[in-house]
């Protein structure tokens, strides 16, 4: 519940890499289309009269084509809604649109903040802005301010300068991205004894289990750091290169034998 | 008495993270009432650990005071609900008074997932986006639905819960502990199985790792439950560990009716059935 910064998002319009404009999303609703009652107007045949809109709550914006005729991209791939993620180019007929946030302060401590759990009041349905329950928060900007409804009709202006550069990617969504343990090597253990020698077992998931259940398992997780095992269940510990181990999580280097319920196997790296 | 520790086995972990200075997360399972509390605290300074504190420790004494002079048969599904609504209400209570009574605690507040396991059932009461999944045959469940933005957002059709994952709102929560002078408890009961797993974690368990690894941990790893319980947060924390990682697991090793309850009833009818009423016996 800590002061969250409002962060504010905007849009960088251009044709043909020369910048127009910049639209600052500003208001719950901006329309993009033909027709002059758009909030941004792009005289272009090749736009809808009503081509799309992009709602933005609080942190987020959502872009929706509004069934255009010839469609909506984002960073090149047609798009019916989207949230929009810093930096996404957006493409209506030959205009580009980059999606810009800013924070309204930089650094690590507002971000910090950002991601801060915080209280809003519900209203079944339609969210209204969060409470500012500890420090004050800066209520969203969603008061309408008199923007963006200038029709675009000579596109071929020049180019407004940046007032400032995109900020590097906001710390978006952390569980979309893969655990980082996909930056380790390949690894497989070959078992070398018992009825299945000579086969081998890739370890691509972040947890693999060995054994059998009951009597001796053991877990290889697969972490940023390597390979580790560890003991499970049963009364006997696995042996790692002839000698058994502890309750302790073990790294596995390339070429260690582990012994397990009988079966001894050799953990190795691919590459 | 109640005493569930011989069919409920319990795994507790909390860590701050990989970013955080301190951990605002508070957590405490009782095995023996069949009790499990999360709080996930906020608000500056140690506010939100008082917070979460508060509510956890008011919780599990109150909840110890009012079952242990209790036997099983006493406590069916309504008590259930109503000692978890109870003691969410005073710890909502307690949090608001401090927070108006000192101002290095103004605005304080907390979630909370308060979970309590009786004759083959298990109540679930809950307040914000602090979570309780279950592991059933293999396949994990969300069983709580957060009190966020973002699950409104998915509620309402506005997004879809793959489009969620890339959403800044997560943080938003529509309900917690302490904020307002009343607070309203989501409580719901459901039947119990053996084996089955139950989780209680808080955000920076749910927002850092994925469901599917959150399901192969638990089944892999089930019979080694404070294993399981260090996997998960070593997952989040392997993932960046943006907030404080909190889990409680329960696997249920065995059937718990309330059996002197439902034996003596059995009793009671063969009874009647043998020519013996029951008042006369």
């Amino acid at each position: 519940m800590e002061g969250g910064d409002t962060t504010m998002a905007k849009l960088i319009l251009s044709l043909e890499g020369s910048v127009i404009r910049e639209i600052p999303l500003d208001k719950e609703r901006i329309t993009i289309g033909r027709r002059p009652q758009n909030d941004i107007q792009i005289e272009n045949l090749a736009v809808s009269g009503e081509h799309a809109c992009i709602v933005t709550i609080l942190n987020d914006s959502f872009l929706e084509d509004l069934g255009s005729t010839n469609g909506t991209l984002v960073n090149g791939n047609p798009i019916k809604k989207h949230i929009l993620q810093n930096n996404d180019v957006v493409e209506i007929g030959k205009y580009k649109m980059k999606y810009v946030v800013e924070a309204a302060a930089a650094g690590q401590a507002a971000q910090d903040d950002f991601e801060r759990t915080m209280v809003m009041k519900s209203s079944p349905g339609k969210p209204t802005a969060p409470k500012p329950a500890a420090a004050p928060t800066s209520p969203p900007t969603n008061a309408p301010r008199p923007s963006a409804a200038a029709p675009l009709t000579s596109p071929s202006k020049p180019a407004a300068p940046l007032t400032s550069p995109p900020r590097p990617a906001a710390p978006a969504a952390a569980a979309q991205k893969p655990a980082a343990a996909e930056a380790q090597p390949l690894a497989a253990l070959q078992l070398l004894t018992g009825p299945n020698a000579g086969k081998e077992i890739d370890l691509v998931k972040n947890l693999t289990t060995l054994g059998k259940p009951g009597v001796q398992v053991a877990v290889i997780t697969r972490r940023p750091q390597g390979y580790f095992i560890t003991h499970v269940e049963g009364a006997v510990f696995p042996v790692l290169n002839g000698k058994a181990i502890d309750a302790q999580a073990r790294q596995l280097n390339d070429h260690d034998v582990i012994e397990l319920a009988g079966v001894k196997m050799e953990f190795f790296l691919k590459r | 008495m109640i005493n569930l520790s011989s069919v409920l086995e319990v795994a507790i972990a909390t860590h701050p993270g990989m970013v955080r200075s301190h951990n605002e997360d508070s957590i405490a399972a009782d095995a023996e009432i069949g009790l499990a509390v999360l709080a996930d605290g906020m608000g500056g300074y140690n506010a939100g650990e008082v917070a979460s504190g508060i509510a956890v420790e008011l919780i599990r004494t109150e909840m110890k005071k009012s079952l242990s002079n209790k036997n099983p048969e006493e406590i069916n599904g309504q008590d259930a609900e109503r000692l978890i609504e109870t003691h969410a209400t005073r710890a909502n209570t307690a949090i608001y008074q401090a927070s108006q009574s000192q101002p290095q605690y103004s605005g304080m507040g907390t979630t909370l997932v308060v979970a309590l396991w009786h004759d083959n059932q298990i109540s679930v009461g809950h307040i914000g986006d602090s979570r309780l999944y279950r592991l059933r045959g293999g396949a994990l469940e969300q069983i709580t639905r957060d009190h966020s933005l973002l699950q409104e957002q998915i509620d309402s059709g506005m997004i879809t819960k793959e489009q969620a994952r890339h959403s800044q709102n997560k943080n938003l929560v529509t309900r917690a502990v302490g904020i307002d002078p009343e607070v309203e408890t989501e409580i719901h009961t459901y039947s119990v199985q053996p084996g089955d797993v139950y989780l209680l974690c808080s955000d920076g368990l749910s927002d850092m790792v994925t469901d599917e690894d959150v399901q192969l941990t638990l089944s892999s790893l089930a019979a080694n439950l404070p294993l399981a319980a260090e996997q998960l947060v070593q997952l989040a924390n392997d993932n960046g560990g943006r907030d404080n990682v909190s889990v409680i697991l329960v696997r249920i090793a065995k059937d718990y009716p309330a059996r002197a309850g439902m034996l003596d009833k059995v009793k009671a009818w063969f009874k009647w059935k043998a020519g013996i009423p029951p008042w006369r016996s």
